[in-house]
């Protein structure tokens, strides 16, 4: 199967509308990410945070489809969507995590805490997207691969073996990490 | 900067990915349970990602570095993921909640 990103080599192609078709795909691609991002900090209930997750995850393997990264796109669905949302949905079924409703808990500042977190994440926003504009990005003078399927599985068991290793050492520890501290609350009750 | 190669140029991958983690940091502030505030550290993670692609796709000599790095990263976020989760379930154990005001005290 070949994994080149289809879309981002149609681009320059003979029919003028096929760019714009592609640039409305890209678009729609940047919505879904930003309305996950919004879905999954603004709402009560969890369950919908974690579709809005999902949304943005989606959004994000278009985004690495087009940036030339279709491994990196299905990676993102296989992990986030199928290990990690799924993961924090068993999460949510165990406990029960929604906001409490607000006559139980009175917030000490109903007005100027959520306005003190709006300005702090727009700061953030507002300084790194200036940043991001104001500064002239060169691409390099040469690349020593074109980014495919097969560059990364040679670097991965070439240059990055020993990280490779290492990440597997650390997946390892962590299940049997979270095994044990999952099983400590069950035993002491 | 024109229009129709919007998707050719690095500068709006990075403003999504300061997006990303600006919503990411609102939710930490704002979420009151731990399982919120887990699902804004993953939209952390995934800003970090998008900018290592971007990066690596654009500026970088070495595009297969910055997916390497992202694909080094989902395996600390799953791992992350998984010993979050186990907390959340040993404190929900204890204390029958997981509202973050209410698992205020420390016992050794």
């Amino acid at each position: 199967m070949n994994l080149t990103p289809l879309l981002a080599v149609a681009a320059p192609s003979a029919n003028p509308a096929s760019n714009w078709i592609t640039l409305g795909l890209f678009i729609m691609f940047v919505a879904t990410t930003v309305a996950g991002a919004l879905i999954a900090v603004n709402t009560v209930r969890i369950i919908r945070s974690v579709s809005g997750l999902a949304l943005a995850c989606v959004g994000l393997a278009g985004l690495f489809y087009f940036l030339h990264s279709p491994f990196l796109a299905l990676m993102e669905i296989l992990i986030y969507i199928g290990a990690v949302c799924v993961t924090i949905i068993f999460g949510v079924m165990l406990a029960e995590p929604d906001e409490p409703a607000p006559e139980t808990h009175k917030r000490p500042y109903p007005v100027i805490a959520p306005l003190v977190a709006v300005v702090i994440a727009a700061g953030i926003f507002g300084g790194l997207a200036k940043l991001a504009l104001g500064h002239k990005w060169e691409a390099p003078v040469a690349k020593i691969n074109d980014g495919s399927v097969a560059a990364i599985g040679t670097s991965l068991l070439s240059t990055y073996s020993m990280a490779f290793e290492l990440i597997s050492l650390v997946l390892l520890v962590a299940i049997l990490g979270a095994l044990v501290i999952a099983r400590g609350g069950r035993t002491k009750e | 900067m024109t229009l129709a190669h919007l998707y050719e140029q690095p500068d709006v991958y990075l403003v999504v990915a300061a997006f990303l983690l600006a919503t990411g940091i609102f939710g930490l502030m704002r979420r009151r349970t731990l399982i919120g505030m887990l699902i804004s550290g993953e939209l952390i993670f995934a800003s970090a990602g998008l900018n290592f692609v971007a990066m690596s796709r654009f500026v970088s000599p070495d595009p297969a570095a910055g997916q390497i790095a992202v694909l080094f990263l989902m395996g600390i976020a799953a791992a992350e993921v998984a010993i979050a989760l186990s907390i959340i379930i040993a404190v929900y154990r204890n204390y029958r909640s997981i509202v973050s005001k209410e698992l205020s005290e420390m016992k050794g």
